[in-house]
C-alpha cells in the first residue's frame, strides 16, 4: 500500500511567513515549545550562578565576590554578601528553578513540542492559547527578574514564602518591600500561564489523537503530560488565591497570614488574628503536586526514551502508567508532610505519613519495572541512555531519603536540616534534570534536524553522573550531623567542623557547573555544525519519528497518520526489522 | 451538523480522528477544566475564610434582614433568573433561532450588570458605614471585612468577566462570527459563576445574619 493511500491528505494549514510570526509571536506548538525550552534554559543558567554565590559563601564565608557589589550595593558591601543577602540570592535560586526551569522545560518545552505530534496531531486544540501561555509565562519571569533590581533587592523568605515574614512588609527586612510584592505578583501571572498550558495540554490528548491512537497506545511521554496538566489544573488553581491574599496582605492592610501583637524590628505590626499557618495550608496544598508536576514528566520522557535502546518494551507497560496515575492522585494527599513540625496536633503527622509512605509504592514500582526492564537487554548506549540510566540511580538515591523524611519520628530531628535539602535536589534538580538531559539528547535530531555530538554527549554524562553524587551525598551527612538548612554561614561549635565538607560541596559544584558547558557547547556545535538527522535516527517507534526531522509546520506534511500498534514493539520476532513503528500496517500480534 | 462536526472546522484539525472519551468539542472541554479549575480556586478561598472564621474568638454577625440579606436575596433572584435567561439562550441557538438567542444572550448580560451594579452599591453602603478589608466598625474580628471582599470581590470579578464575554458572544452570534457551541460554552462558564454565588450566599451572607 502506497504511503499516499495509507495516508490520506487533510487540508492543509497555511505555513506563516515573516520573522515575527514564525519565531515571536508563533502559534505554532513546536515554536512555543522551543521558546519555552529556551526560557529554561535562561533560567537555569541564572539558577547556577546564584547557586554559585551562595556555594562560594558558604564554604568561604567572607571571601569577597567580584562584581557582587555591583548588583547590589546594599547586600553586599565590599564585595562580601550579607547572610540577608545570602537568603536572597538562595530565594531566587530556588522561585526561578522551580517555576522557570522544573515546570517548564520539561512539561511545558517537550510537552509542547511532542504532545500534539505523538498523538499525531497538526497542532494543540487552541494554537492561540497556547501562544498566549508562552508569553504569560515570559511576563511572569520578567516580573520576577525584576525584583534584583528594585530598592532592597529580592525577598529572603525563600521560595515557600512563609508568613509572616512574607507578608509584614518591608521592615521585616530587605527584599521584603517591593521585592516579596513582584515575587507574588510573579507567581500569580506564572499561575495563569500554567492553567492556560493544561488546558491545552488536556483537551489536546482528549480530543486530537488521530485514527488509531487510542488512549492506550499513548506513548508514555504523553501519559505523563496528560496527568502532569491535570494535576496542575487543580494545583496552580490554589497557589493563585494564595499569592492574591498574600498580595492583600502586603497591600491591602489585610491580616490572612498574620497574628496579632507580632513585633517586627522594633515595631508593633497592626494586623491581628491572621493565620501563618493557613499561609503555609495553601502553599503546600500546591507545594506537593507540584514537585510531581515537576517529576512525573521526567518519568515519562525517560520510560519513553528507555525502550528504543533497550530494543525491547519495557516491562508492565499498563501497571507503569497506573502508578504514574496514582502517584498523581495520591499527591494531594500528603501536603502536611511539610509540616511535620508546624505546631500542628501530632495526630496530623500520622494522617499525612501514611499516605507519603504509600506513594512510594507506585514510585518504587516504576523503579522495578526500568531496572526489570534493562535486566537482560542488550542496551544500546548512548548519551540520552546514560541519562535515562542515570535518571534510575539519582530517583533511587533522593526516593531513599524521602523514605526517612516521610516518618514525623525521624523528621522532627531531619527537617531543615541538609538532609532535606539532599533529598529534593536529588530528586528534583538532578533526577528532573537528567530526564531534560535524556529527552534533549534524544529528541534534539528531531527538532532541529541535526544529531548531537555523541563523544561531547557522554563526556558531559559521566562528568555530571559522578559531580552531582559529589555535590548532594555529602548532604546527608551533614543533615545527620544537625547542620540546619537556609543558614548563611557557620559559626557555631558544633557546625564549624563541618564547613570542610561544605567546601569540598562547593568544589564539586563549581566543577559540575562547569561540565555544563560541554553542553552548552554541544548545543551550539549541534546547530552550526552538526551532522544532518535522518528522520528515525534512533530507530524509534512513535510518530514523531514517522515525520521528518524537524517536522514541517503541520507536523506530518499534510498527511493522515494511522495509527495500528502501541509505541513500544521493538524486538518483535517475525517483524521485518527489530521494531515496528506505530503506524507500520504490518500485522504483529502485539497486546493491543 | 453535530457539535463535534461545527467545531472540527476550527484549527484545521479535519482529519478523522479518534473519538475522544468525552464526546464533547475541545472548547466545552476546556471550559469545563477552567471550571473545575476555577471551582478549586474559589474553595481555597473559602478555605481559607472557615480557617480564619474558626480561629476567631470575635467574629462579628452584622447582616441585618434588612437591608443586607434582603438585597443579598434579591440579587440571588437576579442571579437565578439569568441562569434561566441563560439556558433559554441555549435552546434557543441549539434551534436554530438565531434572534430569539441573541434576545435570551442580551437578558442574561444585562442580568449579570444588574447582579454587580446591586453589588457594587452593597458594597459602598457597606464602605460608608466603615467597613474595610482591614477595619471591623463594630470592633471585632478584622477578617470579616478581608474575607467579604476579597470573596465576594472575586466572584465579582468573574460575573463582570461573564458579562464582557456574554455581550461580545450576542454581538457576534447574529452574524455567525460566533456559533451555538460558543454560545453553550458561554452558557456552562455562566452557571459556574453562578453555583459559585450559590456557596458565597450562604456561607458569606446567611452565616453572617444578626
Amino acid at each position: 500500500m502506497s504511503e499516499a493511500a495509507a495516508h490520506p491528505p487533510v487540508h492543509h494549514h497555511t505555513a506563516p511567513t515573516g520573522f515575527i510570526r514564525k519565531y515571536v509571536f508563533s502559534v505554532d506548538h513546536k515554536v512555543i515549545g522551543l521558546q519555552y525550552y529556551g526560557l529554561a534554559l535562561l533560567a537555569v543558567f541564572i539558577g547556577m550562578v546564584l547557586s554559585w554565590l551562595m556555594r562560594l559563601h558558604l564554604g568561604w564565608a567572607s571571601l569577597p565576590i567580584p562584581g557582587l557589589e555591583k548588583l547590589s550595593p546594599a547586600g553586599a558591601p565590599g564585595n562580601v554578601m550579607t547572610p540577608e543577602y545570602y537568603l536572597s540570592l538562595m530565594t531566587m535560586h530556588g522561585t526561578i528553578m522551580v517555576f522557570f526551569v522544573l515546570t517548564t522545560a520539561p512539561f511545558a518545552g517537550f510537552g509542547n513540542y511532542f504532545l500534539p505530534i505523538q498523538v499525531g496531531a497538526a497542532d494543540m486544540a487552541f494554537p492561540r492559547m497556547n501562544m498566549m501561555s508562552f508569553w504569560v509565562t515570559f511576563a511572569a519571569f520578567l516580573v520576577l527578574m525584576a525584583a534584583f533590581f528594585v530598592p532592597g533587592g529580592p525577598p529572603l523568605s525563600g521560595w515557600t514564602a512563609y508568613a509572616p515574614l512574607s507578608a509584614v512588609g518591608q521592615e521585616a527586612g530587605p527584599g521584603q518591600g517591593m521585592g516579596q510584592t513582584l515575587w507574588a505578583v510573579s507567581i500569580a501571572i506564572f499561575c495563569v500561564g500554567q492553567l492556560l498550558g493544561s488546558l491545552n495540554f488536556i483537551a489536546t490528548t482528549l480530543d486530537l489523537r488521530t485514527k488509531g491512537m487510542s488512549l492506550a497506545r499513548l506513548p508514555f511521554s504523553t501519559w505523563a503530560w496528560f496527568i502532569t496538566s491535570v494535576i496542575g489544573l487543580l494545583a496552580f488553581a490554589v497557589l493563585l488565591p494564595a499569592c492574591i491574599l498574600l498580595f492583600l496582605d502586603r497591600v491591602a492592610g489585610t491580616s490572612f497570614f498574620i497574628p496579632s501583637g507580632l513585633v517586627v524590628s522594633d515595631r508593633m505590626m497592626p494586623h491581628n488574628g491572621g493565620s501563618p499557618l493557613l499561609w503555609q495550608h495553601l502553599f503546600w496544598f500546591f507545594g506537593h503536586p507540584e514537585v510531581y508536576i515537576a517529576i512525573l514528566p521526567a518519568i515519562g520522557i525517560i520510560s519513553h526514551i528507555l525502550p528504543a535502546f533497550l530494543r525491547k518494551p519495557l516491562l508492565g507497560p499498563r501497571v507503569l502508567i497506573s502508578c504514574i496515575a496514582g502517584i498523581g492522585f495520591l499527591s494531594y494527599m500528603v501536603w502536611g508532610h511539610h509540616m511535620f513540625v508546624s505546631g500542628m496536633n501530632p495526630f496530623s503527622a500520622l494522617l499525612f505519613s501514611v499516605p507519603t509512605l504509600v506513594i512510594t509504592i507506585p514510585a518504587t514500582i516504576a523503579t522495578l519495572l526500568w531496572i526489570g526492564s534493562v535486566y537482560g537487554s542488550r542496551l544500546r548506549f548512548t548519551t540520552a541512555s546514560l541519562f535515562c540510566l542515570g535518571f534510575i540511580s539519582v530517583f533511587i538515591t533522593g526516593g531513599i531519603s524521602g523514605f526517612f523524611l516521610a516518618q514525623p519520628s525521624i523528621d522532627t530531628y531531619l527537617h531543615a536540616t541538609y538532609f532535606v535539602v539532599a533529598h529534593f535536589h536529588f530528586v528534583m534538580a538532578v533526577a528532573a534534570i537528567f530526564g531534560m538531559f535524556a529527552g534533549t539528547y534524544f529528541w534534539m535530531p528531531k527538532m532541529i534536524g541535526r544529531m548531537m555530538n555523541e563523544t561531547l554527549g557522554k563526556i558531559h554524562f559521566w562528568l555530571t553522573f559522578v559531580g552531582v553524587y559529589c555535590i548532594f551525598m555529602p548532604m546527608h551527612y551533614l543533615g545527620l550531623a544537625g547542620n540546619i538548612r537556609r543558614y548563611a554561614a557557620f559559626t557555631d561549635d558544633y557546625l564549624v567542623p563541618l564547613i570542610p565538607t561544605h567546601q569540598f560541596i562547593t568544589i564539586a559544584a563549581l566543577a559540575t557547573g562547569a561540565a555544563q558547558l560541554i553542553f552548552f557547547y554541544n548545543l551550539v556545535w549541534t546547530r552550526f555544525r552538526g551532522p544532518k538527522a535522518a528522520d528515525n535516527p534512533w530507530e524509534a517507534t512513535s510518530l514523531e519519528w514517522s515525520t521528518t526531522s524537524p517536522p514541517p509546520f503541520d507536523n506530518f506534511g499534510g498527511r493522515q497518520m494511522v495509527v495500528h500498534h502501541d509505541a513500544y514493539l521493538y524486538g518483535v520476532e517475525g517483524a521485518a526489522a527489530d521494531y515496528v513503528m506505530q503506524t507500520s500496517p504490518e500485522a504483529v500480534k502485539s497486546p493491543s | 451538523m453535530s457539535d463535534m462536526e461545527m467545531s472540527a472546522g476550527a484549527g484545521g484539525h479535519a482529519g478523522v480522528m479518534e473519538e475522544s472519551p468525552f464526546a464533547i468539542p475541545s472548547g466545552k472541554l476546556a471550559m469545563w477544566c477552567f471550571v473545575l479549575s476555577d471551582a478549586v480556586t474559589f474553595s481555597a478561598v473559602l478555605f481559607a475564610y472557615g480557617y480564619l472564621r474558626v480561629g476567631s474568638a470575635d467574629w462579628s454577625t452584622p447582616f441585618q434582614f434588612v437591608p443586607s440579606v434582603l438585597n443579598g436575596l434579591v440579587m440571588t433572584f437576579v442571579l437565578l433568573t439569568s441562569g434561566l435567561t441563560m439556558l433559554a439562550a441555549v435552546e434557543a441557538a441549539k434551534a436554530g433561532r438565531t434572534a430569539a438567542g441573541t434576545r435570551w444572550l442580551w437578558a442574561t448580560c444585562a442580568l449579570g450588570a444588574l447582579f454587580a451594579g446591586m453589588h457594587l452599591m452593597e458594597w459602598r453602603h457597606m464602605i460608608e458605614e466603615g467597613w474595610r478589608m482591614f477595619q471591623n466598625p463594630l470592633g471585632g474580628s478584622v477578617h470579616f471585612g478581608a474575607a467579604f471582599f476579597s470573596i465576594t470581590g472575586l466572584h465579582l470579578l468573574h460575573v463582570l468577566g461573564g458579562v464582557v464575554a456574554l455581550a461580545v458572544i450576542a454581538l457576534g452570534f447574529p452574524s455567525g462570527k460566533y456559533n451555538r457551541i460558543d454560545v453553550e460554552i458561554t452558557g456552562i462558564y455562566w452557571h459556574f459563576v453562578d453555583l459559585v454565588w450559590m456557596f458565597v450566599f450562604p456561607l458569606v451572607y446567611l452565616m453572617n445574619a444578626k
